[in-house]
């Protein structure tokens, strides 16, 4: 018999599997139907396992062995607060985004009453707590806590990834209180040093252990074997696997993802992002090899508004007003001039999202010259460039959506990749090459490059 | 005991000459210093944010290029506004462009908020024994 391996994603809208042959390192069989977190998750799962099953045949599915992955129920939404905002806020904003979360807040100094009350609100799955350099400021994370701690219900789990000389006091405020307080390293233990990956284990082990169990998505475990991580982390891993590889198989080297989705754009780099030139000097907080963006703002279906806004003063296709009004109510393109419409937002999105995740180049001028200062990661020499989500993988223009992360000469200090190879992820697997790697990471390297096309 | 106080060190502004702050951060060490080092071309707003963070006790800065008069304007009304009034803060080096007289020059910094202002060929050593030392126990961070 052969081994069919599930890999499963619950998103928001859509519950999505697919079967991969193991053996054969083959995809069999795919599914989509819509989620059914609000009333029984299992429900949905239920449904899309038929499908699978007669594709391949009954008996044959091993559902024990399902991995999956879940941005249902709004995702892992967490809020970050941190002392000054470029440096410990920053740095916890940095460590959410690479565990897959939505940051729903971020806040710098002490906390106010006000943001107290707007953080019980929002009732984040999870605060990170962060301020202070080892050795560095207390007061400001020790006040933070304290406030934190007067919090009801709405707030549960927070983790703590500050100075450390705090812990103690930290401790005793939250003594006797019912939250789930985790202690982990400071996400930066002195100035520009970025320790990002021991915070990023604990809150993906919160979310497998509790957090799926509040969203109801535990009940699918009741089917299949676990739920390990958010989405967007599992699609950073497969990122991860393609760029470096694993073992004697070697990867594509340095990449960028990128995701568009309904209401967010997600970008993913791995790379250095080490300035092209050996004269230009780096400021602000050091980034991470492994960097995950989130637009909140940039979505083809939820956010069509803001991208309204940046398309004033652009040359836009026929009907467009009446078109995206459609796009508004649930519509998806059909005629040619909404195709048309779709691919300028789509092409919009991808430039925006891309221009904001790539470092800037700034020349200030000293009296010894022009000197060349560079934030955040020079992407220009980056080789390889992925595109995923629904309007680049279903777009006849996939090439032309993705060309708009290019760097581009009229805006030389966004430094954006050159010349790239794109590849489309045409058959939606990059979720499950991320899963699949953390069990099977060569196999799940074999996939991504027989499924991945270059355009 | 208390914990050692923490110092920042660095070259403010766009002045690149590095190895004043390298034998300052040396010799700080060397004293049993928390040192944090920023190294050269740093500009007034990350020192403060830095200070900030790291609770630092003071700032000692090294400039050598003549501009710091120029790189310091505004840092006093924005450490102030960043809380930061505590911090000791120390300038040396070639603070203004060609033969000065050292004694004109030191009111100029002070009212720029330095307590302490430097002339070239400072002997560092000398300074953290007699000056820092003192002004530290003075605020009652050592």
């Amino acid at each position: 018999m052969d081994d069919i391996r599930l890999l499963i994603d619950f998103g928001s809208t859509f519950t999505k599997v697919v079967a991969v042959d193991f053996g054969k390192e083959e995809l069999v069989a795919a599914a989509r139907v819509p989620s059914t977190v609000e009333s029984d998750i299992t429900v949905g799962l239920g449904q899309a396992l038929n499908i699978i099953e007669g594709n391949t045949g009954p008996g044959d599915l091993n559902e024990k062995e399902a991995l999956a992955c879940s941005s249902a129920a709004g995702g892992l939404r967490m809020v970050c607060a941190g002392f000054v905002p470029e440096l410990t806020s920053k740095a916890a904003n940095l460590a959410a985004l690479g565990a897959g979360a939505r940051v729903i807040g971020c806040y710098s100094f002490q906390l106010t009453q006000q943001e107290i009350e707007e953080i019980e609100a929002a009732a984040p799955d999870i605060v990170l707590l962060s301020g202070g350099t080892d050795g560095g400021d207390e007061k400001v994370i020790i006040h933070n806590a304290a406030m934190l701690s007067r919090t009801g219900r709405a707030v549960t789990n927070i983790i703590i990834a500050g100075n450390k000389a705090a812990y103690d006091e930290i401790k005793a405020i939250f003594k006797d209180n019912s939250k789930n307080i985790l202690y982990t390293k400071n996400v930066m233990p002195e100035i520009g040093v970025l320790d990002v990956a021991p915070c990023n284990r604990e809150i993906r082990e919160l979310f497998m252990k509790n957090i799926i169990e509040a969203k109801g998505i535990a009940r699918a475990k009741a089917v299949i074997k676990d739920v390990i991580m958010p989405t967007p982390a599992a699609v950073l891993e497969a990122a991860k696997l393609i760029a470096d590889g694993c073992e004697d198989a070697p990867g594509l080297g340095e990449l960028i993802v990128i995701d568009v989705g309904g209401a967010t754009t997600d970008v993913h780099s791995i790379a250095q992002g080490k300035p092209a030139r050996a004269d230009t000097i780096m400021a602000g907080l050091p980034e991470p090899y492994e960097k995950r963006t989130v637009e909140g703002d940039l979505g083809l279906k939820y956010n069509l508004d803001r991208l309204l806004e940046m398309v004033k003063g652009r040359e836009t296709p026929a009907n467009f007003d009446a078109i995206v009004k459609g796009f508004h109510e649930g519509r998806l393109p059909r005629t040619e001039e909404e195709f048309a419409c779709h691919r300028l937002l789509a092409c919009l999105t991808v430039e925006v999202a891309m221009s904001r995740h790539a470092g800037r180049l700034e020349v200030v001028y000293g009296p010894t010259g022009e000197k060349l200062v560079q934030h955040g990661k020079d992407l220009t020499g980056v080789k390889t460039v992925i595109g995923t989500g629904g309007p680049i993988i279903f777009s006849r223009n996939s090439r032309e959506i993705m060309e708009h992360s290019l760097f581009r000469e009229e805006d030389s200090a966004s430094l954006k990749p050159k010349n790239p190879g794109f590849y489309v992820d045409e058959k939606y697997i990059l979720y499950a090459v991320g899963l699949l790697g953390q069990v099977e990471p060569r196999k799940a390297l074999s996939l991504a490059m027989k499924y991945l096309k270059p355009i | 005991m208390k914990k050692a106080p923490t110092i920042i060190t660095g070259t403010v502004g766009m002045d690149a000459h590095v190895i004043g702050t390298k034998v300052v951060s040396r010799a700080l060490k060397d004293a049993g210093f928390n040192v944090v080092a920023l190294g050269m071309q740093v500009s007034p707003e990350e020192f403060i944010s830095v200070a900030q963070e790291t609770n630092a006790d003071a700032i000692l800065m090294t400039s050598l290029y003549g501009m710091a008069e120029l790189d310091l304007k505004e840092f006093n009304e924005k450490r102030l506004e960043a809380g930061l009034g505590d911090i000791l803060l120390y300038i040396g080096g070639n603070l203004v462009i060609g033969r000065y007289d050292p004694g004109e020059i030191e009111p100029r910094f002070k009212k720029l908020g330095f307590d302490r202002v430097y002339p070239p060929e400072t002997d560092i050593v000398g300074v953290i024994e007699s000056d820092l030392k003192k002004d530290l126990k003075a605020k009652g961070k050592m």
